[in-house]
């Protein structure tokens, strides 16, 4: 079965003359329970395709099934129990008048979570904060405790699907470990799927097993990650990023 | 007063005033800025931003700034009225913050933004501006820099929003510039076209650059000196090129949780914190 079936995908803003054509004929689909990855340029319409999926983007065209459930204009509140996204910019997604308590609780009251109160505790863990954090206000977090709270956000109701937008960019690399850490136990324990999109090659190598190189609003190429590692890519843009991904660390 | 350090420090402290007491951010941490690329890495919430904020005497409160000594090209800035510090913020010495979208003004396209920034510490017309901001934004590899220029901050996507920041803060030619995970959102090959031109800025204007990240690879990479920082002190100090030889556990553990894509692990190290690394005095780092 696929949790996700994404067929000729077409994203734009605006009209007319002013119309940009964000995302381009994408197609994929992800099995249930694997991890899909999302690389490529800046503005390549990376964030335009989960934002889509998650009903953000009111402009689109093609067919889109996730969690079987053929998508239209709007998303139900069955979808947002199924599936929850991390975004990209964790200052935006956290609202600034909110203790960290509040933020989760909503999000748990809003899908009917029992035991609230030990849940917190226990999200609050796992993402390596601890409940010292829980009556914070997003101003008093540095940005990567922020983005924490962010991911315990998505987690707090059980999703069975994440749309993970950088989530670990704001992070430092010991962070990081343990939160790639947590998805990856996450994933084997509940079943979980994910598309993530990053920048960064090792973290997307690390979690997911097929990825899709994007440029300009469209897919240049789809690879699974065992061809990434033996930099067996056939786009040269792909080519080009490993490359200079290899440089970068030795 | 010439040969004075861009920014000498000493002892500087950060603290916040919560419901369960003081809560020290930054505990008495020592350093110099010379016109230098001085890399600050440590993990999430060990204070750097705050360090960064503090040199430019942005905490608000109930955070208070203390310090031995707070200079900046001689002048002390602990004490200098908030007039004075408002013209040298964003002059003399720029922040690139860690939120580009949080730091840009919603309500305002980029090139309005731009222009303004530039126009409040300069006098150049609005077309010199104009022309020299979108020379700024094709510098940081944007694409079509004019159809950006028309676009407010929410209609360009995560990396777009960094290099526009970034752009921003170059154009008015400060003497400091300290960078807040400048490329965090970027992938590798813009990332090295964003360094290379924060690069060579700093050398063809003889700038100081404060490099704050988490990016230990990526610090030793591209700065002279690197500053490693845990619990709100300096736990170790070392030139850029000597980092494989760190001593600290903290910087070898930081070390070792990088993934990478030829070498795949089942389960990525983590940190084991010991508590005696927060009790450790800090390190200076003044030179
Ligand atoms: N609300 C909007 N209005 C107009 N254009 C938009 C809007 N949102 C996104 N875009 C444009 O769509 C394109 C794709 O943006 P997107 O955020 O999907 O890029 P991305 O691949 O996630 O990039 P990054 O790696 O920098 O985050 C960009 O050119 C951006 O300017
Ligand atoms: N207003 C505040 N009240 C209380 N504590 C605060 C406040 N603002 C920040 N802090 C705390 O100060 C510490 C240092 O924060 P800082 O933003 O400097 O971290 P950082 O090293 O930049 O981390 P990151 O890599 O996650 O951005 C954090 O533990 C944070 O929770
Ligand atoms: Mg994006
Ligand atoms: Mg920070």
């Amino acid at each position: 079965m696929n949790a996700i079936e994404i067929h000729d995908l077409n994203v734009w803003f605006g009209s007319g003359p002013d119309r940009a054509n964000a995302v381009r004929d994408v197609s994929f689909d992800v099995a249930d329970g694997e991890s899909f990855g999302l690389v490529g340029e800046s503005g390549s319409g990376k964030s335009t395709i989960l934002r889509t999926i998650a009903g953000l983007v009111p402009t689109w065209s093609g067919q889109m099934t996730v969690a079987g459930e053929q998508l239209g204009r709007r998303r139900s509140k069955a979808f947002y129990s199924k599936v929850q996204m991390v975004f990209q910019d964790p200052y935006a997604s956290l609202h600034p008048r909110q203790t960290v308590d509040r933020v989760l609780s909503e999000a748990m009251h809003l899908h009917n979570v029992p035991d609230i109160d030990t849940r917190i505790v226990s999200l609050l863990d796992d993402v390596g904060l601890g409940s010292g954090f829980r009556f914070r206000y997003p101003h008093q977090l540095s940005g990567g405790q922020r983005q924490r709270v962010a991911i315990a956000r998505a987690l707090a109701c059980d999703p069975s699907i994440l749309l993970l937008d950088e989530p670990t960019s704001a992070l430092d690399v010991s962070v990081q470990a343990e939160i790639l850490n947590l998805l990856v136990d996450l994933r084997r324990e509940h079943k979980l799927t994910y598309i993530m999109v990053s920048h960064d090659l090792g973290v997307v190598g690390h979690l997911c097993e097929r990825i899709g190189v994007m440029k300009d609003g469209r897919f240049v190429e789809v690879l699974a990650v065992e061809e990434m590692r033996r930099l067996e890519a056939k786009s040269p843009y792909t080519r080009h990023l490993l490359e200079s991904s290899i440089n970068s660390i030795h | 007063m010439t040969d004075a350090p861009l920014l000498d420090v000493e002892n500087l402290w950060v603290r916040f005033r919560t419901r369960s007491g003081v809560f020290d951010a930054v505990r008495g941490i020592s350093f110099t800025l010379g016109k230098e690329r001085l890399g600050i890495v440590g993990e999430s919430g060990s204070g750097k931003s705050m360090t960064g904020r503090a040199v430019l005497r942005l905490i608000r409160p109930p955070g208070m700034i203390e310090a031995d000594r707070l200079d900046m090209h001689g002048e002390d800035i602990l004490t200098a009225p908030e007039k004075r510090m408002r013209k040298l913020r964003g002059g003399r010495v720029s922040m690139i913050m860690q939120d580009p979208k949080f730091s840009l003004n919603p309500v305002m396209t980029v090139g309005q933004q731009m222009v303004e920034a530039l126009r409040a510490h300069e006098r150049v017309s609005r077309s010199e501006a104009r022309a020299r901001a979108l020379a700024m934004l094709d510098e940081v590899a944007i694409r079509d820099p004019e159809r950006v220029f028309t676009l407010y901050p929410h209609e360009v996507s995560g990396g777009m929003g960094q290099r526009i920041m970034i752009a921003m803060m170059l154009l008015p030619n400060p003497e400091i510039l300290i960078a807040d995970e400048p490329t965090s959102a970027l992938d590798v090959s813009v990332q090295l076209q964003v360094l290379d031109i924060i690069d060579k800025l700093v050398r063809d204007r003889g700038m100081g650059l404060m490099f704050i990240s988490h990016d230990l690879n990526l610090v030793a990479k591209f700065c002279d000196r690197i500053v490693i920082m845990y619990a709100g002190r300096i736990v170790e100090t070392c030139k850029a090129d000597e980092l494989r030889n760190a001593q600290h556990p903290y910087t070898l553990g930081l070390l070792n949780s990088v993934p990478d894509l030829e070498h795949p692990r089942e389960k990525l190290e983590v940190l084991k914190r010991d508590p005696a690394w927060r009790e450790a005095p800090s390190v200076s780092a003044r030179q």
